[in-house]
């Protein structure tokens, strides 16, 4: 299907006794390209036929409920509520965490840093991303939760009274925690992407700044901050779908409350991604089984959502600049 | 002039605009001066920021695992027998594991990665080749939890197979793909057009223009791409605890039985507090992130010097 739409002017120009060949390799790459598309076809089938009757034996509200119970196929009760909560709170406060950083970051290495370290400093930050999420996932739950904790009560202390910061019965794997493990996670990526269009300011604007008696931080906010907003909200958006469907780190950390709920940070829970592999061991019959995947397509959709935002923030710009 | 007056008219803040550029006509104030030095403090903290977590993980992890490893034990034997109580065995079953299930993964994914990625550069044009452009962004942004659900309802709930290596390799494979092809990409667009012209004028075949000139042209770049995709996966945990239980044996069979692999081996001991499984964690996460850093390293250099 793909094939016909291209036109081919090249293989004109090759004269008739090689147009076998030509074709054949054209061929290869039109069926990969169509692999690439089947894939993405197989994955909204697969997850949508196999969530489906999961979904209409469900009497409970999917959206609206916090029930999960799915042990008993003829009477399945589960809902979402929850595990949407707590995903998105939780990616959402990485976002908010790891944005400033990343700016920061990015501005020091485009900007600040000098010419000759820039590049094996950016290099140090992109190894960040290239440590295994388990491993973050450890040194959180086993390291880093001590040194989280008074900060925590120290919130508690002063924020205690919004819903938001209440203190709660979980004491060790908070939402909050996983937030800022989250963060550290979605540092690198959000920076990478920062980093480029900072870089792609225009040396017009930076120069007309200066010229103007700016200083850098003034050249920084009138010059390069305006040109990179749009590149930065995307990056900081591609960072958010990342932590959104994050599952190993999230699953250590996060302590699981059975059945409770409160809107606090300081409480526990469950996300789609770490509802899913804490019942990794238990799929045993299809009607549990399409629950979790119901689970997991409203994450594809989610997460599908908040990328497209942040490839059409980034289409637009470039529509702008070019 | 005209980058000037849409900077002023763009840039400065509604309501401060009057001020902010009054100030710049004048040498810099006290004021300015100070809040210039605060910028930069908070820039090199970010910076200093970004850094804590790297050294404070491979601390972290060198400090707890670097033991195991140095024993030859560590990289000769299996977990067979070996009980939660027990110090020693070795990672080399998870080891294989990780390494056999990324490199199916690799064989599956680098020539449907590139040859789509050719597709795009070489050959696409108008609504075909932004639908595949889309489907590749859509593929990026799978979360690998929900790779992994796929390949269940493909491999489990429909053709009744069992948890077995391949069927985390195929999971790995949505996720490798899509990286693939937005490396490789990148680099065929950066090999100049000049070169296919001089090649076309030559009279040789598309085919062997792009087979001959381009990849060449482009190998470093494209290699380094596949390995820093391969580090990617091989640290991923979710598909593993969905469709590859962990095992104390060695296994070599992708087609039947459980296989080990590094994440899932210190998935295995993460809830023990006893010694012996701690360090056999912290050992595991010690030669994951070993394996996945020089993959990477290698990636990076072969970008730095591979160019030719």
């Amino acid at each position: 299907m793909v094939t016909t739409t291209s036109p081919q002017p090249d293989v004109a120009l090759t004269g008739g006794r090689r147009r076998g060949p030509d074709r054949l390799f054209r061929g290869l790459a039109v069926s990969a390209s169509g692999i690439v598309v089947a894939l993405v076809v197989i994955v909204g089938a697969f997850l949508v036929t196999k969530a489906a009757p999961s979904l209409a034996a469900d009497t409970a509200s999917f959206l609206g409920s916090r029930e999960w119970n799915v042990s008993d196929p003829t009477h399945l009760r589960f809902g979402i509520a929850q595990l949407l909560w707590v995903t998105v709170i939780s990616s959402i406060l990485a976002m908010a965490l790891a944005v400033p950083v990343a700016i920061g970051v990015a501005l020091y290495l485009t900007h600040y840093a000098p010419a000759r370290v820039a590049k094996p400093f950016a290099y140090l930050v992109d190894l960040l991303a290239a440590v295994p999420s388990i491993v973050f996932g450890l040194w959180g739950a086993r390291v880093l939760m001590a040194y989280v904790q008074p900060l925590q009560d120290f919130l508690k202390g002063i924020l205690g009274w919004l819903p938001l910061f209440a203190p709660t019965s979980v004491q060790a794997g908070t939402i909050f925690l996983a937030s800022i493990v989250l963060a550290i996670m979605i540092l690198p990526i959000i920076t990478a992407l920062s980093r480029e269009v900072f870089r792609q300011t225009p040396n017009e604007h930076k120069e007309a700044a200066l010229a103007l008696g700016a200083t850098r931080w003034e050249m920084i906010r009138i010059a390069v901050l305006p040109f990179g907003r749009p590149g930065v909200i995307s990056a900081a958006m591609l960072g958010l779908g990342r932590a959104l469907g994050e599952t190993i780190a999230v699953t250590i950390i996060l302590s699981t409350t059975s059945g409770a709920f409160s809107w606090s940070l300081f409480f526990g829970g469950e996300t789609f991604a770490s509802k899913i592999a804490n019942a990794a061991s238990e799929f045993d019959a299809p009607s549990k089984t399409g629950a979790y995947i119901a689970a997991g397509l409203v994450l594809f959709l989610l997460t599908f959502a908040v990328n497209a935002i942040a490839r059409i923030i980034i289409e637009r710009r470039k529509a702008f600049t070019e | 002039m005209s980058a000037v007056t849409s900077l002023s008219e763009s840039a400065v803040p509604a309501g401060s605009g009057e001020s902010a550029l009054g100030d710049l006509s004048s040498p810099a104030s006290a004021s300015r001066r100070a809040k210039d030095r605060t910028a930069t403090i908070a820039m090199h903290s970010a910076f200093v920021l970004a850094l804590v977590p790297l050294v404070w993980i491979l601390w972290t992890v060198i400090s707890h695992g670097y033991r195991m490893l140095l024993t030859s034990q560590w990289w000769m034997n299996s977990q067979r027998g070996v009980t939660v109580r027990d110090f020693g065995g070795g990672a080399y079953h998870a080891i294989i594991g990780t390494l056999l299930q990324a490199g199916v993964t690799a064989v599956i994914s680098v020539p449907i990665g590139i040859l789509t990625a050719i597709y795009l550069v070489e050959y696409g044009r108008g609504v075909a080749a932004r639908a595949v452009s889309f489907m590749v962004d859509v593929l990026t942004g799978i979360p690998s939890i929900v790779a992994a659900l796929t390949i269940y309802a493909l491999w489990i709930s429909t053709f009744g197979l069992s948890r077995v290596g391949f069927a985390v390799s195929l999971a790995l494979v949505l996720l490798m793909v899509p990286t693939i092809v937005r490396s490789t990409e990148e680099m065929l667009k950066l090999v100049p057009n000049e070169l296919r012209e001089a090649s076309y004028a030559l009279g040789v075949p598309k085919w062997k223009t792009i087979m001959r000139i381009v990849l060449p042209t482009a190998f470093s770049g494209i290699l380094t791409g596949v390995l820093l995709g391969l580090a990617r996966v091989m640290g991923e945990t979710a598909p593993l605890l969905i469709l590859g239980p962990y095992t104390k044996s060695i296994n070599f069979d992708l087609f039947s039985g459980n296989m080990a692999s590094l994440p899932t081996m210190i998935n295995q001991d993460r809830t023990e507090f006893l010694d012996a499984a701690v360090q056999r964690t912290w050992g595991a996460a010690l030669t994951l992130i070993l394996v996945v850093m020089l993959l990477n390293l290698a990636g990076r250099l072969i970008a730095r010097f591979g160019k030719v």
